[in-house]
Order: C-alpha cells, then sequence, then structure tokens
C-alpha cells in the first residue's frame, strides 16, 4: 500500500460578494500518494486552482475555507503563519502559469534560486550557488554559470518555467503542484517541460499536482486524474479507465468536443449549454442542466460519489437508485 | 515560385511574396535602420469555400499575415489578390468598399466587442458603415443574422457584458459574417474558449461555412483544432512558410523536419498509444535576428554544414505539397 502524503476532507471554500459569501469549490476529497502524479482537469472557473491554492493556504484573508487538508497527518489549515512558511517552497512548492510573471524582474536567476535554499536548507551563499547551477542542469539548461547571472528578461518563456520548476525541486519537497504550467508555451516546448517533469518525477520522487485544462497533456503524464466540474469532483479514475471507459457524462462529453490528431470526425460532439455562474447553482446534480441522461431525480438531489468501473463518480445514473426513478 | 505561377483564376485569394517588416527604434542615436521581419515572403492561394488553416508558434507571423491580407497592416511588399483584383493597389474608399468581402474574427471576445453598444447596434453597424440599406431593415437582417448563430430575438437589446465567452464568439461572427463576405480570417477565434465552448463554435463555423460557402483563413496554434477544420494546411516558422500540403497529406506524410516535430509535440488524448517524439533543442531564434541559411537549422535535427549558408527553396515536391528544405526527402539535391 502506498504512503499517503496528502489527504483532503470534506474542503469547501467560499468568496466574500456583495450578500454574504459564494460558494466556489464543495465536497472536495481526495488522496495523493508519496511519488504519484495526479492530474485535475477541468475548464475554467470550475475551482481546480484554489483547491490548490487553499493547500498552500495562499487564498486572501477574506475567503473561507473549511474541511481538512492533511498533509502528513497535520491539518494545513490549523497551522500558524511561520509554521506555513516551513511548509511552502520546503515540502510543498508550486509553480504556475506564467512563467514571466513568477520571477522577479530585479533579481537575478542565480538569486532567486539560491534564495529558496539559503532560507530552507540553511545553505551559505557559495554552497547555495554551488547547488543552484547543479539545479539548473537537472533541467537542462545549458551554460548555467552564465545563465545563473543573468536576469528573467534574458531568458524565453520555456526556459522561465524551467527555472521555476529547478526553484521548486530546490529543496527536495514531497509535492510539487503545477498550475497549467505548459498553457502559454508553444506545443514544442510543452513537450520538452512534461517531459522534464516526469522525469525528475521519476528521479527524486517528488508527487506532482498537474493543474491543466488539456485533456492531452493528462493522457501523457499523470497516472491518476480527478475531473472537475463547477465545484465538484465529478469523477476520479486512473487514466486508463479515464480515456477509455469514462462514466461521468460530463467526461465523456469533454473527451468527445477535442478534436483528435488520430482519428477523423466529421462533427465534434458538443456539450449544449455553458457552466452554471457561481450564483445560480442547480439545486441537484450541477451538471443536470447540460446533461443527456437527467431524470427528476438530477434536478432535486445531490448526487454522491460512488463506485462505477475503474471509476469514482458523482452521478445518479450509476446509483442504486437510477432504476427505481 | 511555383505555386504562384499558373492560373489564378480558380482562387479566391492569391497572396504573392508577401512581406511585412516593422521598423524598430534602437535609440536616437543610432542611424541604422534595424528591422523585424515579421513575414517574409510568403505566398499562398485559397480557393473559394475552403478552409485553408495556418500553423504556427507564437511570433512567427502567422497573425501578420492575416492582418496583412486585409490591409489592417500596410503589407512591405507582395501582391494580394482577392478575385483576380491586387487590394494593395486600391485606393481607401475602393478598400473600405470591397472590405465587406473579408472579415476578421479575432480571438478575444472580451475586448473586440464595444461595451456600450447592444447586440442589435453590433451587428446592424456593418450595414450602416457600407450604406447598405436603411436603420430598420438593417435591424432585421441583424436579428437574422444571430439567429443563424443561436440567438433568440429577446437578447437583442442586451449588452455584451451579459453573455459568456461563447457567446460573445457567436456574436463577433455574426458581425463578421453580416455582410455576406465571401472571405472570413478567423485568428486564433476558439484559442481563448473551454473545450466543450470551443466544439460549439468549431460546428457552427463548420455549419455556415456550408451555407453560405464561406471561405475561412483559420489563423492557429493549436494542431488538433487545425486538422479538424481544415482542408489545406501551412506551417509557419519565424516569417516563413516551411511546408503546405492539403490535410490528410500533411499529417500522414510530413516532410519538413520541423512540422515533423511539431506534430509529434502534439498531446495524443490516449494515455495507451506510444509515440515517437522527436525533440527539437531550444527556442525559436530572435526575428530581429534571424539565422543565416536555412532559418530551422540552429534547432534542426537533420541540419547540415550547408543549411548554415543556403537558404532553402519553397518548392512542389509532389503535387500540391510545398516544402523548403535542404535536406529532407523529396527537397534535397
Amino acid at each position: 500500500m502506498a504512503e499517503t502524503i496528502l489527504k483532503l476532507k470534506n474542503l469547501k471554500i467560499e468568496f466574500p460578494d456583495d450578500d454574504g459569501y459564494l460558494e466556489a469549490v464543495r465536497d472536495i476529497e481526495f488522496t495523493l500518494n508519496k511519488g504519484e502524479r495526479l492530474g485535475i482537469v477541468g475548464e475554467s472557473g470550475c475551482g481546480k486552482s484554489i483547491t490548490c491554492k487553499a493547500i498552500l493556504r495562499l487564498l486572501g484573508e477574506k475567503t473561507r475555507v473549511s474541511g481538512e487538508i492533511l498533509f502528513k497527518d497535520q491539518d494545513v489549515l490549523k497551522l500558524s503563519i511561520s509554521d506555513m512558511y516551513k511548509i511552502r517552497g520546503k515540502e510543498i512548492s508550486m509553480i504556475f502559469q506564467e512563467p514571466m510573471a513568477s520571477l522577479d524582474p530585479l533579481f537575478t536567476v542565480g538569486d532567486q534560486l539560491t534564495e529558496t535554499l539559503m532560507l530552507h536548507r540553511n545553505m551559505s551563499r557559495e554552497e547555495a550557488w554551488k547547488e543552484g547551477i547543479e539545479m539548473m542542469k537537472l533541467v537542462s539548461i545549458p551554460q548555467p554559470e552564465k545563465r545563473m547571472k543573468q536576469y528573467p528578461f534574458e531568458f524565453s518563456g520555456g526556459m522561465c518555467q524551467r527555472i521555476m520548476i529547478a526553484i521548486g525541486l530546490a529543496c527536495h519537497p514531497e509535492i510539487l503542484i503545477a498550475d497549467e504550467p505548459t498553457t502559454a508555451l508553444d506545443v514544442t516546448i510543452q513537450a520538452q517541460i512534461l517531459d522534464l517533469m516526469k522525469q525528475l518525477n521519476k528521479e527524486t520522487g517528488t508527487a506532482i499536482i498537474l493543474i491543466t485544462h488539456d485533456l492531452g497533456v493528462i493522457a501523457e503524464t499523470v497516472e491518476r486524474v480527478l475531473v472537475l466540474y463547477a465545484g465538484n469532483i465529478v469523477e476520479e479514475a486512473d487514466v486508463h479507465s479515464l480515456f477509455h471507459d469514462a462514466k461521468h457524462p460530463y467526461t465523456i462529453g469533454l473527451l468527445a468536443s477535442i478534436p483528435k490528431i488520430e482519428k477523423d470526425v466529421e462533427e465534434l460532439d458538443s456539450i449544449p449549454g455553458t457552466v452554471p455562474s457561481l450564483k445560480k447553482m442547480p439545486a441537484g446534480c450541477r451538471f443536470a442542466p447540460r446533461c443527456p441522461y437527467k431524470k427528476e431525480i438530477c434536478e432535486k438531489e445531490v448526487p454522491c460519489m460512488v463506485q462505477a468501473g475503474g471509476s469514482r463518480v458523482r452521478c445518479w445514473k450509476y446509483s442504486e437508485r437510477w432504476e427505481e426513478t | 515560385m511555383s505555386n504562384v505561377s499558373g492560373n489564378a483564376e480558380e482562387y479566391l485569394l492569391d497572396v504573392r511574396h508577401l512581406k511585412k517588416y516593422f521598423p524598430v527604434n534602437r535609440g536616437i542615436f543610432t542611424r541604422d535602420k534595424v528591422f523585424v521581419k515579421a513575414v517574409d515572403d510568403v505566398s499562398f492561394r485559397i480557393k473559394p469555400g475552403e478552409t485553408f488553416g495556418l500553423v504556427g508558434e507564437s511570433g512567427c507571423g502567422k497573425s501578420t499575415v492575416g492582418r496583412s491580407v486585409l490591409r489592417l497592416i500596410e503589407p512591405t511588399e507582395g501582391e494580394i489578390f482577392f478575385e483576380n483584383e491586387d487590394i494593395r493597389k486600391l485606393d481607401e474608399k475602393t478598400l473600405k468598399e470591397r472590405r465587406r468581402n473579408f472579415q476578421i474574427v479575432f480571438q478575444d471576445p472580451f475586448s473586440s466587442l464595444n461595451p456600450r453598444k447592444t447586440l442589435r447596434q453590433i451587428v446592424s453597424e456593418p450595414f450602416m458603415i457600407q450604406k447598405i440599406c436603411s436603420q430598420k431593415e438593417a435591424n432585421e437582417r441583424a436579428a437574422d443574422i444571430l439567429a443563424k448563430v443561436g440567438f433568440s430575438r429577446d437578447s437583442l437589446d442586451r449588452y455584451p457584458h451579459e453573455f459568456s465567452g461563447g457567446q460573445r464568439q457567436r456574436i463577433c461572427i455574426a458581425r463578421a459574417l453580416a455582410l455576406n463576405p465571401k472571405l472570413v480570417i478567423c485568428d486564433e477565434s476558439v484559442s481563448a474558449l473551454d473545450v466543450s465552448i470551443q466544439a460549439q463554435i468549431i460546428n457552427l463555423l463548420k455549419k455556415l461555412q456550408k451555407e453560405m460557402g464561406l471561405a475561412y483563413l483559420f489563423i492557429s496554434h493549436d494542431l488538433r483544432v487545425i486538422k479538424h477544420i481544415s482542408d489545406f494546411v501551412a506551417i509557419m516558422y519565424l516569417g516563413t512558410l516551411v511546408e503546405a500540403a492539403p490535410t490528410d497529406e500533411l499529417f500522414r506524410n510530413p516532410v519538413h523536419p520541423y512540422t515533423r516535430s511539431l506534430l509529434s509535440a502534439i498531446p495524443i488524448t490516449d494515455p495507451d498509444i506510444q509515440h515517437e517524439r522527436i525533440h527539437i533543442s531550444g527556442d525559436v531564434p530572435s526575428p530581429m535576428n534571424i539565422p543565416s541559411g536555412c532559418r530551422f537549422h540552429t534547432r534542426c535535427f537533420m541540419a547540415e554544414e550547408r543549411c548554415k549558408t543556403e537558404v532553402p527553396k519553397y518548392i512542389e515536391i509532389s503535387p500540391n505539397h510545398f516544402c523548403a528544405c535542404n535536406v529532407c526527402a523529396g527537397c534535397g539535391k
């Protein structure tokens, strides 16, 4: 049995609004094992990024986060700010979508790389510089000695993302959260970065949570997938089950919407309608208004997660009560 | 150049040796002018009713091609024949008149609609600009075209902010189609949308093409979308076309090393398909400092010594399949 390092229970995130609070995600529950590559996929606004920001407590003070986030059996939500500093960047680190915006333009790349090392691993400047060069080599940046002294503007987008990965991995964290790490990059560069992340995951044993909207990226990179829709996990499956035997109508629709390179189709199957807004969430299943299979029960009652084939899905269709209705 | 010779009559758009250089100021004391060669000798043709896909990585000049073709920016050199008429030679007034035949849909549906105008005003505006009919009739026609893209009559007096990204892109499409154009340039028109919405828009574009006999110049960086929608695909790298062929031919039988590595980098939505990735090293060079010889030689896995000096010719290597490479099969000496 693989060791669980992260466990989310009943996570709910609410944002303040003109009148009260808006619920952005609810009932988020999942676990992450040591050294695992987990993918979180969903459309914009489904809550994938804020879920991961909540893990590092990066959401603003006004945001209400409830539930439990257990990292190595301690609840992250109950930790003091100073204890959080010890986790961020050291035990759990994160890389973002815009590599250019994530680096400070006024400091050299070397400064930014060594900062984490000196802070978390108590290295001297010289030691940190040497280690920084090693990290640059790890993420395949040519001429690391020279590159350490350069500023972010002298690097391309793909190179900046490599630096971010190097900073993220500098303290050998248990978990690396990558929020759309390749969305701003071109396909050839994307392929390089994804291969690099996979290779580093195998070499260093750092678990990866990869957030993306691109199912192709998911298929090529991760082992297990969570599909989010309108703030809920609607399906959880290993990558093979998901792509060959998806169960949730939303996942099936999503897979059918992507133009495929390996197959020709005349017309794409699209999911009718749009994602509901946070203010007008449907009472029952949140996907019901767009679902081709919906019955009365779907509009009235919130479905629970049930086992169906290789997946766990939040759908009435796979529950015992479906036939009665 | 072989693909631009011969009879041009059957083509709707015929672009020959298009160049667009942007001057760059390097400081007030320097005399020598430096240019960004955004588009450097690009030629292609589009038939009526056809979708021509133009693919390339960011900064390769694909959007500049789209905008030059409409003369939204003035090309530096080259000829652009639209229905056998060189639109570069037209004066302002005639150009404005001709513009009803070629329209554009941009990437970001949030910034391309005027927030202070209602749907009805947005879509009836083209009729007023072209002085085609009265305001009243324009309103009617606007309602018709909006119905085609899926808006009911009761939404006509609403404002853009009341609609989602996908719906706004439909409004942009309606506006582009209002005057019954022959060519629509889609510049990354579906790139900002979520996949489920993207599929809706792609299906809509295909449906409208059949109904109205439109030709599309479809510019995108997403090869999966390009493959799905295009009849003919051209691959662009650093301001030039490196390869162009009918879609099936290009995806089944890519020749140019850049095309091959680009195709191999597309993530496949099936974890059980193992595919060989052809890695290309490094990043795209700056268009201010274009490598000598073949522009791709700095990243090419097939590059030979002569690629550093010899500029490859863009030739027809098999019927309707064009490629510019010094070494690959078919192109080499």
